[in-house]
């Protein structure tokens, strides 16, 4: 069966970028467009594998999303990979702090975001 | 779908939005410099902007807005204040970024000194030191080890809470496997009681010894999601250096890659270039090519011969008087008598460190046992080997032309079986010759090759060893035996018996059918004394044979008499042991079974039809029934027998002991064992109840 992946991202482009590289893998993409979006559709969808979400969004920003996450005992253990372009910001500590996996530095090749899930998604 | 080309035009188009909300928004914040929640939406903006910008092609988007972001993270931050030039400057970026957008529409260039107008603009917003500096991302490349191969040792201890993170540390090993090879050893030292691990923390870590040609960055990059939450070490250690035990002095080659003064490439191709001596000899012209071709000859020689030699002591034994070896099993099981009192003890307790004591001795013990019993097993084949020479000298003497095959002479059997057998083997093998074997004429006769065969073979089958005795010889006369058997009185002139029971009646004690007795077996002491010896060493004994064509006698022997597995069930108070290697399964007899055989005591098992012995009743036992009752399925003589049972109590390492000679009339019993508590459970001889 093939996995579920959440893309979260206010800016439909990089949905639509994340979306497609995922499809052409062969993974099913479930699109949100900010936290409380992906919160939504995560409680009333319930198979989701692994989470892409952006930090820097309106309505519920990705920290507050993992966070919630992770709060779920079903996704305790599920990767969540952010997307940030403050490669060395306390941003990616403070998501990691939240709990998420790892994450990606935004810009970033289709390559290097496969070369990601690959890495956490069994 | 969507393609790639597709998407960059939504970027556009987004970008736009954004755009415009930039400028929305940077009006607000004018009016109202310390709205935070329009501050923000500022950057996140712009942040989009720059972030997508790269990843669709637009460069120069991102690297302009990129400026114009930091200056903007410390408005946010506080550091800078809103101020009328900085809210023109954003307003002017605006429009630059919008001029760069658009020019890939309509394919015009934009101002690209714009551009660096409005930078320079920023930046002089900045504090002085906090400028942002225009350097390259990538690092410099440093010799990190790639491309030769070198083998790491990586330590990866992560922190109890990895799991929560949604870390599965098998991911990392996966990918390191594709890097290179591996070996993973977890080390589990931290793993708690199970009553006090939480099943959410990871208790492992781990030591991988990595051969990879990718270098340390590559392996680092593996961890790179969870460097922060481990405790991680990568070293580099060469195999030649580490794993060779006495390396001694180091060689200068060593030593100078050691100082970084030359690769170990250089090195290694430098000494490609060195010549052998026997090469510079020859050159020289001191000795010629022959001889030294010889002289190596010889080198390989004596060296091929100590490697012989060294394998050779390695193989080594040492001769041991048996009684040691019997006093070492004796103890053995003591031992392992006394580990069940512990076992049983430990289980009762709620001592963890007991538990953990006793589960660590009842593994060594079980090990020592195996061991110890695999020191008492002997091959065969010497055995064997004695037939060779009483096939040749009785077969001559009878006249007789007769080859003894033997095969599996490497089957192993317990020293104390195999000296039993050597007895019963000879009276089997004396009878065939003696009576089954025809002479060359009568062979010759009957259109078989004038010489007879015998086969002898030994073979493993689970707990035990079969031998067989085939020839191809007459077969037994069934007729000649129930007339003799009649004689002998052992059964009645109207007896209606099978051709298997027929076979049987030659155990009989005094049974003998040859017409004259001949001084080499036919006294008929032979086979009652063989069916004892046999029945005494655990062993079943089945003949078949075919009229003309031959005879099989078939020995069932079980590999150990010290040590068996058994399973432990209990009638009324008695315990009893039933050997583990017999048993198939285990079964409820509840009530509907028992009314379904109308009191015949059959059981229908999955449609096959069982037949069961009620041992209480066999064994006179009146204490009262329990509610249910359970049966105990075996496979005694290739027949499916059920033993009814009050309780099942489970397997059980059963070190045998022998009743004694005031219970030798007890037929049902085969001996005795000491349980854990200290009470005795009697072993069950199945052959004999059934």
């Amino acid at each position: 069966m093939s996995k579920l992946i959440m893309t979260v991202d206010d800016s439909v482009s990089i949905r639509q970028m994340v979306s497609f590289t995922l499809k052409k893998e062969g993974y099913e993409v479930l699109e949100a467009v900010d936290g409380a979006d992906a919160l939504k559709k995560l409680t009333d969808d319930a198979a989701v594998n692994m989470i892409i979400t952006d930090l820097n969004m309106p309505n519920m920003d990705g920290i507050e999303l993992i966070k919630n996450v992770r709060a779920n005992t079903k996704y305790k253990f599920m990767p969540i990979i952010m997307l940030t372009t403050e490669s060395q910001d306390e941003r990616k500590q403070a998501g990691k702090a939240a709990g998420a996996t790892g994450w990606i530095v935004k810009p970033f090749k289709p390559e290097q975001l496969i070369g990601v899930i690959k890495k956490v998604l069994k | 779908m969507k393609e790639i080309k597709d998407i960059s035009e939504t970027y556009r188009q987004e970008a736009e939005e954004r755009l415009a909300e930039i400028e929305k928004t940077v009006l607000e914040i004018e009016e109202d410099p310390e709205d935070r929640e329009a501050i923000n939406r500022l950057f996140r903006a712009v942040h989009t902007i720059k972030g997508s910008g790269a990843m669709f092609g637009f460069t120069d988007v991102a690297e302009f807005t990129h400026h114009l972001e930091t200056t903007l993270d410390k408005v946010r931050g506080g550091i800078l204040t809103v101020t009328k030039d900085l809210i023109d400057l954003i307003l002017k970026s605006r429009d630059h970024i919008w001029s760069i957008l658009s020019s890939k529409e309509i394919g015009y260039g934009f101002d690209a000194e714009e551009g660096k107008r409005i930078i320079n603009g920023l930046n002089s917003l900045l504090p002085a030191d906090k400028a942002d500096e225009i350097t390259s991302d990538q690092p410099e490349m440093l010799h990190t080890g790639k491309d030769t191969e070198t083998t790491y040792r990586i330590r990866f201890k992560p922190n109890y809470t990895i799991f929560s993170n949604g870390t599965d540390p098998m991911t990392l090993f996966e990918e390191l496997k594709t890097i290179g090879d591996c070996i993973i050893t977890p080390i589990i030292k931290e793993l708690p009681a199970l009553n006090e691990l939480n099943p959410e923390y990871c208790y492992l870590s781990w030591d991988i010894i990595l051969t990879t040609r990718t270098g340390m960055d590559a392996i680092k990059d593996v961890f790179i999601f969870v460097e922060d939450s481990c405790e991680l070490a990568i070293e580099a250690i060469d195999s030649e250096y580490d794993f060779e035990e006495d390396r001694g002095v180091m060689k200068l080659g060593e030593i100078l890659v050691d100082r970084n003064d030359l690769s170990k490439k250089e090195i290694s191709e430098t000494l490609k270039k060195q010549k052998r001596l026997g090469e510079l000899l020859v050159e020289s012209e001191l000795v010629d090519r022959q001889t030294v071709e010889s002289a190596l000859t010889e080198q390989q020689l004596v060296k091929n011969v100590r490697d012989k030699r060294r394998e050779e002591t390695k193989a080594s034994s040492i001769r041991v008087a048996a009684e040691k070896l019997d006093t070492l099993v004796d103890l053995v099981g003591e031992l392992v008598t006394t580990q069940a009192r512990l076992t049983q003890f430990a289980s009762n307790s709620t001592d963890q460190t007991l538990t953990i004591i006793a589960e660590e001795v009842e593994k060594l013990t079980t090990e020592l046992r195996d061991n110890t019993m695999s020191i008492r097993m002997m091959p065969i084949g010497a055995t064997f080997s004695n037939f060779k020479r009483l096939v040749r000298d009785l077969s001559s003497e009878l006249g007789k032309e007769i080859e003894l095959v033997t095969e599996g002479a490497e089957t192993e059997l317990d020293k104390t079986v195999i000296e039993k057998l050597g007895d019963p083997l000879m009276h089997l093998i004396r009878n065939s010759i003696d009576h089954g074997i025809e002479s060359p004429e009568k062979r010759g006769e009957a259109g078989k090759p004038r010489k007879g065969t015998i086969l002898l073979k030994a073979d493993h089958k689970g707990a035990y060893v079969i031998i067989t005795i085939d020839d191809d010889g007459t077969g037994l006369k069934v007729e000649a035996i129930k007339a003799k058997a009649i004689e002998k009185g052992l059964i009645t002139k109207d007896a209606d018996i099978s051709e298997k029971d027929t076979y049987n009646l030659i155990f009989a004690p005094g049974f003998s059918t040859a017409e004259k007795i001949s001084n080499i077996s036919g006294r008929g002491v032979g086979m009652d004394v063989v069916k004892k010896t046999i029945d005494s060493l655990r062993g079943s004994i089945e003949i078949s044979s075919e009229k003309g064509k031959g005879s099989s006698i078939r020995l069932k022997l079980p590999l150990t008499l010290a040590i068996i597995n058994g399973l432990l069930v209990t009638i009324g108070e008695g315990r009893y042991i039933i050997p583990l290697s017999s048993v198939e399964e285990c079964v409820e007899l509840t009530k509907e079974i028992a009314e379904a055989s109308h009191g015949s005591d059959i059981l229908n098992l999955r449609g096959e039809i069982v037949p069961y012995i009620r041992l209480r009743n066999r064994f006179g036992i009146t204490e009262k029934k329990p509610e249910l009752e359970h049966i105990v399925i075996t496979d005694v003589h290739d027949k499916r027998i059920g033993f009814v049972v009050d309780n099942v109590v489970g397997g059980h390492q059963t070190v045998i002991k022998s009743m004694g000679p005031a219970f030798k009339h007890m037929k049902n019993i085969y001996g005795a064992t000491i349980l854990g508590d200290g009470t005795v459970a009697l072993i069950l001889d199945l052959n004999m109840l059934i």
